[in-house]
């Protein structure tokens, strides 16, 4: 289990480093905001894999909590963008 | 907001708003010793609020009641100071609380204490606080 979780943080790093690139770089808001979403459910994944790790669901609530409020903030600047336009 | 409503975030909203709702209850209840509590969980159901808001919905709506968002607020309030001031009338001090363990047939150990109803009174409070900034601050100025 030790060995999956690793390879799973690697994956989640990975990722959260590609999610950064685009929020540098993009060329548009809306890119920005598809980044920083995805860069929120990489922490809500990393939460899962570190209860996993450690074997106490302690943490779990946090996953909802979290995921929520990032599924909120997103449809909340994606209205903004269509009333201002990227 | 006066939006183009969206099928998509309608359907979405309509799974999404009772469940957050629900959590927002499990964690009241859940508060006494384990994250959450009271505040939390008002918090998530003034979230579940905001996404009501979002999809263009007057928020009210998401109670199938009318409900005044202030009478919540007050009410909210009033729950948490009676808890706190009740212990006085027992000559013990301010905000003290005491607990029972109840056997309830199906439930086995049920422990209830009297932080429950303080817990209560603070989830109405921020639940009627995010209404009344929904339908003052929210709304379109009609001038």
């Amino acid at each position: 289990m030790q060995t999956v979780t690793t390879i799973a943080f690697v994956g989640l790093g990975l990722t959260a480093l590609l999610c950064l690139a685009r929020l540098f770089r993009g060329p548009s808001l809306a890119d920005r905001i598809v980044a920083l979403d995805l860069l929120l459910f990489v922490i809500v994944g990393s939460v899962a894999v570190a209860a996993v790790r450690s074997g106490s669901g302690a943490f779990l609530d946090v996953l909802v909590v979290a995921a929520l409020l990032g599924f909120v903030s997103t449809v909340t600047v994606a209205r903004f963008i269509e009333k201002r336009g990227a | 907001m006066t939006h183009a409503r969206s099928l998509i975030l309608d359907t979405c909203v309509r799974v999404v708003f009772p469940t957050a709702l629900v959590f927002s209850l499990f964690l009241l209840f859940t508060g006494h010793n384990a994250p959450g509590g009271g505040f939390v969980g008002g918090l998530v159901a003034a979230s579940a609020f905001v996404l009501l808001w979002v999809a263009g919905a007057d928020p009210g709506t998401g109670l199938r009641v009318r409900i005044d968002a202030a009478v919540l607020l007050g009410c909210g309030l009033g729950i948490s100071v009676l808890t706190a001031v009740a212990p006085m009338a027992f000559g013990q001090p301010l905000l003290d609380h005491t607990s029972w363990e109840l056997y309830l047939g199906p439930f086995e150990k049920v422990k209830l204490t009297t932080t429950l109803a303080f817990d209560i009174g603070v989830y109405l409070v921020v639940v009627g606080l995010a209404l009344v900034i929904l339908n003052t601050l929210g709304r379109e100025r009609t001038a």
